[in-house]
């Protein structure tokens, strides 16, 4: 025979963000340490290796910063112009950095002035970077070029003159020394070899690249440039494999999580974006309060360093997990307590008599299998209740109300339980998808108690604020009702418009004459 | 193929809760009527063993012969007494006494006399008659000698109970109680005291019960009460005691064979058993899902059984666990949803039990599953307003389901929700999708599905009062955690605030029809814009469907008025029109006929017609003389093979109807035996056996046995030993295994003991013999046989004895001649 079966709660969908897993682990951040630079912070890089201290370039200065300092715990500040592009090597050793008169310096983290400069642009150089040798430097330059630089001796190696415009970022392979990518103002990205004097691969992007980036892989190339972001498969030629649209100005900045899973894109805008590397959807958006310039993520996604036009940087750091596995150690039964009885395997002669499985039952529904129908009212009127699940509260009175016997159950409460009663019904009356149920509860609340009234001013306080309640929604639906008609009478006079026009085209179509003269002023008002 | 003439026949789904439900003396059996018919029920298996034919009318009562207990007499409203044979299914006798017969009762040591509540003249007197059962042998006797009993009584047979071995007969009509001793031919009266007062005017009597040993009557009252009376031999120092647990009316009262405990049941569904006749002394089994109407209990004693209003009878053991629930047609007090057919099961799906959606087998008569729609507890309360089941519809060749409920407190008050449930292959059944909460602002009046087979995406509209409808598309809301496909409103069209009354898509999916009180609106349903409208001024459409196949071209329409109107969407004008008051328009789905039932002052009738041609193909006066309210045309396993025009709309599919009394009724050619041929022939292996898995195999067996015996009626048949009676088998399989010796030793032996033995060979020695003996005293009937005793040989039949049970009569007095033949010469052999 059937069991007892449960209420059912009515579920609302939850407004607002919906909660996953990329939501708690990017939401998982402390709040932002902001620290002021002296102007437009164009780079953040971090050190591959530890402490995984960060180079930040703003204006003519590159500060190095520790993981938790505020203070620079070292700055080079040998620059005429404003820097560029501060870029450390893969071993941490070595920092290169462009800047606005055209000069690649080398500097040493240790040291102060610059080991080497590789003079040979004629313009300022927005973007430098090592190979994956570590003993050449890339960069590219306002005078259209992209030059290859040999560390030892400070010389010119390549020089490639393919772009048409400004190169304004660039990125070279971490798996084979010789590639490296330039994106440019002339709406391509290029991929060179040094092993050749010419380029190997040219992607369209369509708009003015402002940042590149490679996968680990070297498999795939992401591009950004006007409101897009681009990827294309580098092993199929140089196909585009998706083109993103999610922010409404220029990205600026590119960088990839970790994990490599995700994918982060910075823009005027103010927000950044994270994408899946999978599905390219956006997972989710951080919000900043001035428009980004360049975005890091540290070793592991510890920290978060945004820079913006403004010269503020913010700093992100990770909650520490360690305090929440000393919560969760809480002595708890052993296992072989749940597994008991449940291991022992069959003998021959033995009858297995399986016990249906007892279902788990809330404790208002066990009240109301029993028809204790007040205590199961009361359960729900708990505080604990109203606030957190407020629906199941409502779904009770529902159910109360289908048996029949919500009068009784809210009959014959004293001072205390009608303040709770009315508590809940002040502070749910006017939620539009609660009211129907809650305004035939108060209905009865009210005739039930209509004949005491007077006798306990809370009760009574209770009844004034539910009655401002009610007179406040009236109001409000009053001006509901008028905007309403403001508005039938502007699709009114959008619909004369329509008609107006559609007119003519029965004119040209005699045979469709059988329709009805005001059906295209219909359909504009349901479409 | 001989073309006969189309009847109208009933095709199951009538009421097995007419009547108490009557147990075999073994219990294995449960009989109960099922309008004209009794069926005969294993109380084990729930399967439909046998069904009894031969009453012209609906059954009225039946009772098992309380000389023989493989006998059942049984009562109906043509007229006629029948005494039945229930294991082989015979009609064995038929009386013939006259008037229309409400019901049956023999006391247990009654000889030869009968007793029947009959009508008078006047239509709501019913009297309680005797009637002697003449002995002869022929096969229609009269008996028309009825003598008087009582006058007054109720025409329920539950109001009416013999006590203490037919000493006294209970009887109960509104505030009176009387009881008749049949020796001493006295009546006493008895009223409850205070049934002039207004407080206790709900005091009725409804049901009545007497002891089984004592001088003991229980009365079921409408305000919930249970009275014992005692000492009622005196009108004066009669006394009673008062049981009360029930709030509302009591349907029915029983008492357990040995008196213990009473039974009784009411709208709570619940069955309470009151120990010892006390108050304190009470369990219960909860949630029987409907209404109890009858309450019946083996003569053994280990079973009782409950008819629900719902067409169930639920089978329960003597430690109150429900064993068994048999199942008919469930018939609400109104069918909302309409009839409809499961592409998947063909079964028929209307709504059943409050707030569940049935699936009925119209072949087999039988419920396949009940689908909780509503998903709440039922409490059965008078007055109270459920939530209701009000529209269904099948969607993508039975991949989705729509369902909308809806509960109205008053005029401005309504709940509404529409759910979506879709197939489970896993689970072989649906699943819930998506729960819409208040899909429209009204209620909803119709409910399709665009069921063309090249949409992909499956659309639904509703249609509404409130002058919109609504087309819901299947969206896929998925993202990188999870999978999701839920509904989702795609557009919302109206027109002029007129109410949106009927919605329909064309065949081929590419046009709607929406009916707006007097206009029907088309619709593209690929850019839902509003491509023509129809207009008659004639009423209000009533019913709109497309033509289907080579009549696709044409939408139908009917209105309030009484007109059936056909248009040409191509020329978007009006084809032609018939003065038709049309209760039921329904095409079918896989032929351009169309079937329309009219209804006039003198009953209903059925035209089907293409809406080609405004000539009908076929017409059928007088289907039924009330309205029906719904139709549906169910296809065919095997396609007819009609030729004629008129019947080739039979050919396809087949007709069903649903009157507003509830009868399913059907079109046929067939006569009815052929028709009504016993849904199966299965005498189950249940005979001697429980029934499990092996068992059934060994029925089938069996059963090739059977047919090979009655090919071969000479005795030179070849049969297998029977394992059973095999000591070395025997022994070999209920030995433990730790004691027996290795297999290799057994081998020869076991391989051995399966050859054929000469003896064996020559005849079936064995099974005769033991048969012969059980069928000896199921004939003997006139002996009386101890019960136990009984039961103990059934546990020594073996298989053979099985097979002479398909023996014919004749061949049955072969066997008892052949019998006392000496038969030690068979040793020689």
């Amino acid at each position: 025979m059937a069991g007892y079966k449960p209420v059912s709660i009515q579920t609302y969908p939850v407004l607002g963000e919906k909660i996953t897993q990329d939501t708690l682990y990017w939401n998982n951040y402390k709040t932002p340490v902001q620290i002021k630079e002296f102007g437009a912070v164009s780079k953040v890089d971090f050190s591959p290796q530890p402490p995984y201290n960060y180079a930040v370039t703003a204006s003519s200065r590159i500060h190095i910063y520790g993981r938790y300092s505020q203070e620079p715990i070292k700055t080079f500040s040998r620059f005429k112009d404003t820097a560029y592009c501060a870029t450390f090597r893969q071993d941490g050793q070595l920092l290169v950095a462009g800047s606005e008169d055209g000069v690649v310096q080398l500097f040493d983290i240790s040291g102060r002035a610059p080991l080497r400069q590789f003079e040979g642009h004629t313009k300022a150089v927005h973007t430098v970077d090592f190979t994956a040798d570590k003993y050449h430097v890339v960069s590219g330059a306002d005078d259209y070029t992209v030059k290859l630089w040999d560390i030892p001796n400070s010389k010119e190696i390549l020089t490639f003159k393919d772009h048409s415009d400004y190169v304004r970022c660039g990125c070279a392979s971490k798996l084979n020394p010789d590639l490296f990518v330039t994106g440019s103002y002339d709406h391509t990205v290029k991929m060179f070899d040094a092993r050749t004097n010419k380029n190997v691969l040219c992607v369209e992007h369509g708009q003015p690249v402002e940042s590149v980036l490679l996968f680990p892989s070297g498999g795939l190339l992401v591009s950004s440039g006007g409101r897009y972001v681009k990827v294309w498969d580098m092993l199929k030629g140089g196909q585009l494999l998706v083109s993103l649209k999610n922010h409404h100005k220029t990205v600026t900045c590119l960088c990839l999580s970790s994990s490599g899973q995700r994918l982060l894109s910075g823009s005027l805008d103010r927000k950044v974006k994270v994408y899946s590397t999978t599905s390219y959807k956006v997972v989710h958006s951080f919000d900043y309060a001035t428009s980004i310039l360049s975005l890091a993520l540290s070793h592991e996604d510890e920290t978060i360093v945004v820079g913006m036009t403004n010269g503020i940087l913010s700093v992100k750091h990770r909650k520490s997990e360690a305090k929440k596995e000393s919560l969760s150690r809480k002595r708890r039964p052993a296992y072989r307590t749940f597994i008991k009885g449940k291991i022992y395997t069959k003998q021959r002669d033995d009858i297995m008599i399986n016990r249906p499985a007892k279902k788990h039952l809330e404790w208002y529904d066990r009240d109301l299998k029993s028809f204790r129908i007040s205590k199961a009212l009361d359960r729900v009127l708990e505080p604990n209740c109203v606030i957190k699940t407020p629906e199941v509260t409502v779904s009770i009175i529902k159910e109360l109300n289908r048996r029949g016997v919500l009068a009784n159950a809210l009959a014959g409460r004293d001072e205390k339980e009608i303040t709770r009663v009315l508590n809940f019904l002040i502070r749910n009356l006017s939620q539009p998808r609660f009211a129907p149920v809650l305004i035939n509860a108060a209905e009865i609340v009210i005739d039930i108690y209509l004949p005491v009234i007077g006798q306990s001013p809370v009760v009574d306080k209770k009844f004034i604020v539910l009655q401002g309640l009610v007179e406040k929604e009236i109001d409000y639906q009053r001006e509901l009702l008028e905007t309403l008609g403001m508005m039938d009478m502007l699709f009114a006079t959008i619909r004369n418009d329509s008609t107006s026009l559609s007119e003519h085209v029965p004119a040209e179509l005699p045979e469709k004459k059988t329709e009805s003269p005001c059906q295209p002023g219909d359909t504009d008002k349901n479409s | 193929m001989v073309e006969d003439s189309i009847r109208v026949v009933r095709c199951g789904g009538s009421r097995l809760n007419f009547r108490r439900a009557v147990f075999s003396a073994d219990s294995k059996y449960i009989f109960c009527v099922s309008g004209d018919f009794i069926k005969v029920y294993s109380s084990a298996t729930e399967e439909c063993v046998h069904v009894l034919h031969g009453h012209e009318n609906i059954v009225s009562g039946i009772v098992l012969n309380p000389n023989n207990h493989l006998q059942l007499f049984s009562c109906s409203f043509d007229g006629t007494i029948k005494l039945w044979d229930y294991l082989d299914g015979i009609l064995i006798k038929t009386f013939i006494v006259g008037p229309k017969l409400h019901a049956l009762f023999i006391p247990t040591r009654a000889e030869d006399s009968i007793f029947l509540t009959i009508n008078k003249e006047e239509p709501d007197i019913f009297q309680l008659v005797s009637v002697k059962l003449p002995k002869s042998s022929s096969q229609d006797v009269e008996a028309r000698e009825l003598s008087f009993v009582l006058d007054y009584v109720n025409r329920s047979p539950k109001c009416i109970a013999f006590g203490n071995e037919g000493e006294y007969i209970a009887a109960v009509r509104d505030f009176y109680l009387s009881v008749y001793f049949l020796k001493k031919k006295k009546t006493c009266n008895f009223t409850l005291p205070s049934t002039k007062n207004k407080k206790n005017a709900k005091n009725k009597f409804t049901c009545v019960a007497c002891h089984p040993k004592e001088d003991c009557i229980a009365s079921g009252h409408m305000d919930g009460k249970i009275r014992l009376w005692r000492n009622f031999h005196d009108d004066k120092k009669y006394t009673y005691t008062c049981l009360h647990w029930h709030h509302d009316m009591v349907m029915d009262l029983a008492f357990t064979v040995t008196g213990t405990s009473l039974l009784s049941g009411g709208r709570e569904c619940v069955l309470v058993e009151w120990r010892d006749g006390s108050e304190k002394n009470k369990e219960f089994l909860p949630r029987l899902g409907s209404t109890i109407e009858h309450i019946s209990v083996s003569p053994a004693g280990d079973l009782f059984c409950t008819s629900h209003s719902d067409n169930k009878i639920t089978v329960i053991h003597r430690n109150l666990n429900a064993s068994a629930v048999i199942q008919g047609l469930v018939k609400d007090r109104s069918v909302s949803t309409g009839l409809m057919v499961d592409p998947r099961t063909k079964a028929l799906v209307l709504n059943g039990k409050p707030g569940h959606l049935q699936f009925y087998s119209l072949q087999g008569d039988k419920q396949l599953y009940n689908l909780d729609i509503i998903q709440q507890e039922y409490i059965n309360d008078d007055g109270l307003i459920q939530i209701e089941l009000v529209k269904a519809a099948f969607g993508c060749s039975g991949t989705w389901l729509a369902t909308v409920e809806q509960r109205q407190e008053n005029e401005t008050e309504l709940e509404l929700q529409m759910k979506l449930w879709t197939y489970s292959k896993k689970t072989q059944g649906f699943v819930l999708n998506t729960k819409i909460a208040m899909p429209h602002d009204d209620r909803i009046t119709a409910l399709c599905f665009n069921n063309a087979e090249n949409y992909e995406k499956p659309i639904l509209v509703t249609a509404s009062r409130d002058g919109h409808f609504k087309v819901w598309v299947l969206a896929d809301d998925s993202d990188i955690y999870k999978k999701a496909i839920g509904w989702t409103c795609d557009f919302v069209g109206s027109y002029h605030k007129y109410q949106a009354t009927n919605c329909c898509f064309s065949e081929d999916g590419s046009l709607l029809a929406v009916s707006f009180e007097e206009i029907v609106t088309i619709w593209d349903s690929e850019t839902w814009e509003l491509k023509c409208t129809f207009c008659q001024r004639a009423g209000k459409i009533r019913h709109l469907c497309f033509g289907r196949l080579t009549c696709s071209k044409y939408l139908l329409g009917t209105t309030d008025n009484g007109i059936l109107c056909c248009w040409n969407l191509l020329s978007c004008s009006m084809q032609w029109s018939a003065k038709l008051n049309v209760r039921v328009l329904e095409p079918d789905p896989y032929s351009d006929h169309v079937a329309a039932v009219s209804q006039s002052a003198v009953g209903s009738d059925l035209f089907v017609f293409k809406p080609s041609e405004p000539r009908p193909l076929y017409i059928q006066k007088n289907v039924s003389r009330e309205e029906v309210q719904w139709g549906v045309f169910v296809p065919r396993d095997v396609p007819g093979s009609f030729t004629s025009e008129a019947h080739q709309w039979l050919n396809r599919s087949q007709f069903y109807f649903l009157t507003k009394s509830q009868c399913l009724l059907t079109f046929s050619t067939k006569s009815p035996e052929e028709k009504l041929t016993p849904t199966s022939k299965q005498l189950l292996a249940e005979e001697s056996l429980p029934t499990t898995p092996f068992s059934f195999i060994l029925g089938k067996h069996r059963q090739q046995q059977d047919t090979r015996l009655n090919e071969t009626s000479d005795n030179e048949l070849i049969q297998l030993p029977l394992t059973e009676n095999i000591p070395a088998i025997n022994e070999l399989l209920h030995t433990p295994a730790h004691v027996l010796p290795s297999a290799s030793f057994l081998c020869s032996l076991f391989i051995n003991s399966l050859l054929l033995s000469k003896e064996t060979k020559s005849t079936e020695e064995m099974p005769d013999d033991v048969a012969m003996e059980e069928k000896g005293e199921s004939d003997s009937s006139d002996e009386e046989k101890d019960f136990t005793e009984k039961a103990q040989e059934t546990n020594n039949m073996d298989l053979g004895e099985n097979v002479i049970h398909q023996l014919s009569k004749s061949e049955e007095k072969e066997l008892r001649k052949f019998r006392k033949v000496d038969y030690s010469w068979l040793a020689a052999l």
